[in-house]
């Protein structure tokens, strides 16, 4: 139940940042404009802040008074998603925006010559080239999302059977001293985030020593 | 075809200056190696941006144009074959139809359902002038297409670019290649264009 949930909300906040993470890896790999160093810090903040001032952020952000309290999404399934997505995101947007850098340029412009538009470039050369690398980063992220917790316990809440994830039961059992079955649990999360881990080794680009 | 260029580019060695007014379907652009021939070629075909520059051809001018829109069909030195696509995918790219003529011409019907991985260096070579002769330049720009490639091969490829209606801008730093090739001469040398021989 509980690891159904999790990989549930997992998968999906995964396909969610896929879209926009490869939009801005792409703009942060083959453009320049201004405020690209803001983005691209911006886009790292995830990663390095305490997950719980995230999931602070996400919760004044939906929250009663927030700006989005109308999508309904605090002490929800979906406010577990949300957070997910959040902390995931840099994760993803770093794996793909170096798979769209060791796509070479040379043919991208040899496309151009042939024709080609813009956006034809980008789905049949650059995505191609880079999916490899795309797939290994969206694996990541769902890994990081399997595991996530500061921000979800925040945003969602930690309710059995509504919003309680694998991080956020293990907790739980461990807070009432039933440790067999938090131990279960890790032994679950372990499997799961091995396999997601070798899986996005076997996928992501080297990077040539 | 009438060529004419006016293009300046300024290099960290060199200023590229080439002033050319030229006529011809087949033109040799020869010059040592550095001289800037290739910077050229890329500044004709739209994928680099000069100081400043003209390019007609046949009247039509071309420089203000993005790179898809100039028709000027671009076989680099480097290996450009699209590595994820068949041969039949990377000839049909600038294409809505395979030209029957052009593979046999260039010998690659045999060839069009292999991965590019597969092919020799000669083969690739051929595949990427039907690629580029496939989306029906005005010109056809070939950056030293024989290059590594041993005497046999390089005849067999000079032989099919003489049956090729499309205009060329052959770059080469072998004068016997370009003559057999070429009936006009640009030269380039530290990024100054003047004109060569025409062929005996």
């Amino acid at each position: 139940m509980i690891v159904l949930f999790t990989i549930r909300t997992a998968l999906l906040a995964t396909l969610l940042l896929v879209v926009p993470g490869t939009w801005i890896a792409w703009l942060l790999a083959r453009r320049d404009w201004r405020g690209k160093s803001i983005v691209e810090t911006l886009v790292a903040l995830p990663l390095v802040m305490p997950p719980v001032a995230t999931g602070l952020i996400l919760l004044k952000t939906f929250g009663r008074h927030g700006p989005l309290a109308f999508l309904d999404v605090v002490f929800t399934w979906r406010g577990v998603v949300a957070a997910m997505s959040v902390m995931a995101f840099p994760l993803y947007v770093r794996s793909a925006r170096i798979a769209f850098e060791q796509v070479s340029r040379r043919y991208e412009e040899i496309a151009r010559t042939l024709g080609a538009r813009e956006s034809r470039v980008f789905f049949t050369i650059t995505v191609p080239l880079a999916m490899r690398g795309l797939i290994g980063g969206a694996v990541l992220a769902f890994a990081r999302a399997l595991g996530e917790f500061g921000a979800t316990v925040l945003v969602a809440g930690n309710i059995p059977g509504r919003t309680a994830t694998l991080s956020t039961s293990i907790y739980n059992y461990v807070q009432l001293g039933q440790d067999d079955a938090a131990m279960r649990l890790l032994g679950i999360s372990v499997v799961i985030a091995f396999v997601a881990v070798w899986t996005s080794e076997l996928l992501l680009p080297r990077r040539h020593a | 075809m009438k060529l004419r260029l006016d293009v300046t580019l300024t290099l960290p060695a060199f200023t590229l200056r080439a002033d050319v007014d030229i006529d011809s379907s087949a033109i040799g652009l020869f010059g040592p190696s550095g001289a800037g021939k290739t910077t050229l070629l890329e500044i004709i075909a739209g994928i680099r941006e000069p100081d400043r520059a003209r390019i007609s051809i046949d009247g039509r001018e071309i420089a203000h144009l993005p790179a898809r829109e100039r028709r000027i069909g671009y076989v680099p030195q480097d290996d450009t074959l699209f590595p994820h696509m068949s041969v039949r995918g990377n000839v049909l790219y600038g294409a809505e139809a395979l030209d029957a003529e052009i593979l046999k011409t260039l010998e690659i019907e045999a060839l069009l359902d292999r991965t590019v991985a597969k092919l020799s260096g000669g083969e690739r070579r051929r595949v990427a002038i039907a690629r580029a002769l496939l989306a029906k330049p005005a010109l056809l720009l070939l950056d030293e297409p024989l290059s590594g490639l041993d005497n046999a091969r390089s005849s067999l490829i000079i032989e099919m670019l003489q049956q090729i209606e499309t205009p060329i801008l052959f770059v080469s730093h072998n004068r016997d290649e370009i003559a057999a090739l070429c009936d006009a001469t640009i030269v380039l040398d530290h990024g100054v264009t003047s004109y060569g021989d025409r062929r005996p």
